[in-house]
């Protein structure tokens, strides 16, 4: 998602990661194209999400995670980010940002919207640490302390 | 006539968790208007009191955005598969 968000700076970068229907498990990236090609707005291209969404449909998966960036502001859903996903939106998904705005360390939250409510979720990392050294994670989503890797 | 229309997660509450559900009509707009005697509620989530399409909705008749072939005046034809997702977006 990093890597994805830090591409396509200056403009947003958008992505999914879907898993297994009812595993909440995220297993499979899915790159897509922010069809505003925005430094401020971001929108799945209209062809490409029906193409994706065949696929996971086929393949029994969800959406686990939506991710967008931001580019010059925190990684924390914006209004309009908050009000289109509570209007019509994926109820299941960790809406995850990321934000560019620094060249050298990236932010990543995660949060769950539902009905106008932005509720932040804590990340834990695991795996492989050595590999995420220059990000920054939220993991305590009161006071939004920064575990550092 | 039967249309078969794929139903996205966060509208599966209209439709008793029916993943797919089938209507009836000769477009788009009538297809919902089907459905809502059904799935009540349904239709005010993808159609505006102005009768259009929400603009954050997409809909497609098999994989054509009904957007580019007249909205919900698109034709259907039987066999037809509608899906209808979020449109995916936001801003600063």
């Amino acid at each position: 998602m990093v890597a994805h968000a830090r591409a396509d700076h200056p403009d947003e970068a958008c992505g999914l990661i879907a898993g297994p229907e009812g595993t909440g498990e995220p297993k499979r990236h899915i790159p897509m194209t922010n069809a505003a090609r925005s430094t401020t707005f971001y929108e799945f291209d209209a062809e490409e999400w029906k193409r994706e969404y065949d696929r996971m449909w086929d393949n029994d998966e969800e959406v686990v995670v939506a991710y967008h960036s931001h580019t010059h502001t925190e990684a924390y859903p914006s209004r309009s980010d908050a009000g289109i996903a509570s209007q019509l939106g994926l109820p299941g998904a960790h809406y995850v940002l990321v934000t560019t705005k620094d060249p050298e360390i990236a932010e990543v939250r995660s949060f769950r919207i539902a009905d106008g409510v932005v509720t932040e979720e804590p990340i834990e990392v695991t795996g492989a640490p050595e590999a995420v050294q220059s990000y920054k994670f939220a993991h305590t989503p009161d006071s939004t302390v920064y575990d550092c890797h | 006539m039967s249309i078969e229309v794929r139903i996205p997660t966060i509208l599966r509450p209209h439709t008793k968790n029916e993943k797919v559900v089938t209507g009836e009509g000769e477009t788009v707009g009538e297809l919902f208007a089907d459905l809502d005697t059904r799935y009540s509620g349904l239709r005010a989530r993808v159609v505006t009191e102005e009768g259009a399409l929400h603009r954050f909705v997409n809909v497609y008749i098999n994989d054509e955005d009904v957007r580019f072939i007249g909205g919900l005046e698109a034709k259907l034809a039987d066999g037809d598969s509608v899906t209808i997702l979020p449109a995916v977006a936001g801003g600063m």
